[in-house]
């Protein structure tokens, strides 16, 4: 599904990831751990398509395609799914309007027709409803006046909307108490899917309570120290990233 | 200077030569005026200002603006070509000034050139020697029109000068609404529009603008209004065309409790220039006045914004509130932003905010992450920043039909980008 080698990506004079190497196979679901500045937002975002990443080398390899050659919107219609750390608010933009935007462009991009209004209203009612998503949050501008928990909520309505094969959620559980966690991890395991591969990037384990990963690594220093399974996220909870913090492999 | 009115009554001859007379002192404003500083009128040197001739539209009528209207003028080259108007409430008149100054000069007598005061004003000086008609509105005490009134101006296939003067008077605790539509021609034409506007207390008017005219229209506008105690002028003009369009808007709050929102949106492309020109005079006790101002400025276009608030001594209590936002689309594009407060009491709440930036780059990689491909991401997001502006709108079917223009000025924008 995803295969990244030996990324370098740069901002500016600064290298933040230096050698990035990781292979994520259809329908598992990995997590990225990491103490902060260890790169694991630039990750998302390089996989995203933001500009102002340089990539210095190395590649990246989605469903047989070089992923950065492609625009985001591209990789969007391809399956790709970035739920953000911080979703963006836009005024004046209706969250409804919004997604039905959304949701036609990348159905376009499939090769598949627009969805109608009421197609669209029965789709998203369905999914909203078992987010916690209300016909008044709809109708607001996006992310306007959300709460953090909605504004998350919002984003895995997103994912649940366009369907992706590879959902990458960065720090889904930054400012999030454990009720909205919760509901927010619920609405992920709802979309776990043998078709659907998931990129959890998170500085906390707690989250992997809720979202069982199958691999979880390590990120430090641009690059992946450790790989193993769900039980390394218990073990960095005890011991925490202080033996990563030379930049040495352990 | 002419007697464009068979006959006309001495005061108005007396009117038209007060400003006829000051024109010609003054001539045409220039940007050495402090008022004009960002707008050149150079582009009306090779107009005459005496009006055209009558002539006929250029084009089909369209249909009211709100769907369901009941009462409706239209102007030709400013000139009233067809009126439908339902049925009103007694004692309303609802007419074109030429009608009334043939038929009823007495009505217009105590309200033409009572507020749009010539003395530091060339182009109000200029209508005021050219007018022929425009509108009269009088609503009584205590009478409400239910429902918009609608006036169009078009202009016809000759290039010409018009002057039309709008007169709207609403007694105490009088309401309505009142949607002005400036639609010109394709040969273009210069309108030169004065109006005065007086409330009496608890008098409720809304006053909605909408200038959509092809880029060959020239408009300027000089509104006088007077507001009475607690009573309320809201306004909204959207401009989404016009060459060059300048509004000059004088509310002079007199009585305690009077409130003022001036509200705008201006979508600027192509070499066009827009201007509002706002000042807010606070004179009595407890006056409240609102300014927002939203632009979409891209390729040359040029926007001006000047607003101003002046309280004056006796003014306490004042509220007053002003904000500009400018969104530039393009390296060329320019906005003027000039607020100022003046300030004589001590007992006041004043302030005003200014932004000007470009879109937002996290927003654009938010919805192109959402696979929204980059021109309609860029669309979306200018759509999101001129609903907010049109949010200040608090009628639905006004806010709609604003809305609508609106979204043709972006998708002609995205077609001629394409």
């Amino acid at each position: 599904m995803l295969s990244i080698e030996n990324l370098h990506v740069s901002v500016g004079d600064r290298e933040i990831l230096k050698g990035l190497t990781l292979e994520i196979p259809a329908g598992e679901v990995h997590a990225i751990m990491g103490p902060n500045g260890s790169g694991k937002s630039t990750l998302s975002y390089v996989l995203s398509g933001r500009e102002g990443y340089e990539i210095t080398a190395g590649s990246v390899t989605y469903d047989g395609k070089d992923l950065l050659a492609m625009q985001p919107e591209e990789r969007a219609a391809a399956g790709i799914f970035l739920a953000f750390q911080y979703p963006v608010e836009i005024p004046g933009v209706p969250n409804a309007t919004f997604l039905r935007t959304a949701v036609n462009a990348v159905r376009r991009g499939r090769g598949e027709k627009d969805l109608d209004a009421i197609q669209f209203m029965r789709l998203v009612k369905d999914k909203s409803r078992k987010l916690g998503i209300t016909d008044e949050m709809m109708k607001r501008a996006v992310n306007v006046g959300f709460s953090g928990g909605e504004k998350k909520r919002n984003e895995i309505l997103q994912m649940a909307m366009l369907e992706p094969k590879l959902a990458i959620l960065d720090e889904t559980d930054s400012g999030l108490d454990i009720d909205a966690l919760r509901v927010v991890a619920d609405g992920v395991n709802m979309l776990r899917d043998p078709a659907r591969s998931m990129l959890v990037i998170t500085h906390y384990q707690r989250l992997l309570q809720y979202i069982v990963p199958d691999r979880v690594h390590v990120l430090a220093h641009g690059l992946i120290r450790r790989s193993g399974g769900p039980e390394l996220a218990h073990e960095l909870e005890q011991t925490g990233y202080a033996e990563f913090a030379d930049g040495k492999a352990a | 200077m002419s007697t464009l009115v068979e006959n006309q009554p001495a005061w108005l001859s007396r009117l038209r030569e007060e400003g006829a007379a000051r024109f010609g002192q003054t001539g045409l404003p220039t940007q050495r005026q402090e008022a004009w500083k960002y707008t050149g009128l150079n582009r009306l040197k090779a107009f005459g200002f005496e009006p055209a001739p009558a002539g006929a539209a250029s084009g089909e009528v369209p249909a009211a603006l709100v769907e369901g209207t009941q009462h409706r003028l239209v102007f030709v080259d400013g000139r009233l070509d067809a009126a439908t108007i339902g049925t009103l409430p007694k004692g309303v008149i609802l007419k074109g000034l030429a009608d009334v100054l043939r038929n009823q000069p007495d009505i217009a007598e105590p309200l033409l050139g009572k507020l749009a005061k010539t003395g530091d004003r060339p182009m109000a000086a200029l209508n005021a020697a050219w007018f022929e008609d425009g509108l009269v509105l009088i609503v009584p005490r205590g009478v409400t029109i239910e429902g918009p009134i609608e006036v169009t101006f078009i202009s016809g296939d000759a290039t010409a000068a018009c002057h039309p003067r709008l007169i709207v008077s609403l007694g105490d605790h009088a309401n309505a609404l009142l949607i002005e539509r400036h639609l010109g021609g394709a040969a273009g034409g210069f309108a030169n529009q004065v109006a005065e506007i007086e409330l009496g207390a608890g008098a409720q008017f809304r006053h909605y603008i909408l200038h959509a005219e092809p880029s060959v229209s020239t408009a300027v506008e000089t509104v006088s209004t007077r507001v009475g105690r607690d009573a309320a002028y809201r306004s909204f003009a959207l401009t989404a065309g016009g060459g060059l369009v300048r509004r000059e808007v004088e509310v002079a709050l007199c009585e305690t409790g009077a409130a003022a929102q001036i509200d705008g949106a201006y979508l600027v492309d192509g070499e066009r220039h827009s201007d509002a020109t706002i000042l807010i005079d606070h004179q009595a006790q407890h006056c409240a006045s609102r300014q927002t101002q939203k632009g979409v400025i891209d390729d040359d276009g040029r926007a001006v914004f000047q607003g101003k608030i002046l309280v004056r001594p006796h003014a306490q209590k004042a509220d007053g509130y002003q904000l500009s936002q400018t969104l530039l689309l393009s390296p060329q594009a320019e906005i003027d932003v000039k607020p100022e407060l003046e300030i004589h009491a001590d007992d006041v709440k004043c302030s005003h905010g200014a932004t000007v930036g470009r879109l937002d780059a996290d927003a654009l990689f938010f919805l192109r992450a959402r696979g929204i491909p980059e021109a309609e991401a860029r669309g979306l997001l200018i759509q999101g920043f001129i609903g907010g502006a049109l949010d200040e709108i608090d009628r639905p079917a006004v806010r709609e039909a604003f809305g609508k223009t609106a979204a043709d000025w972006l998708q002609r924008r995205s077609e001629s980008r394409s």
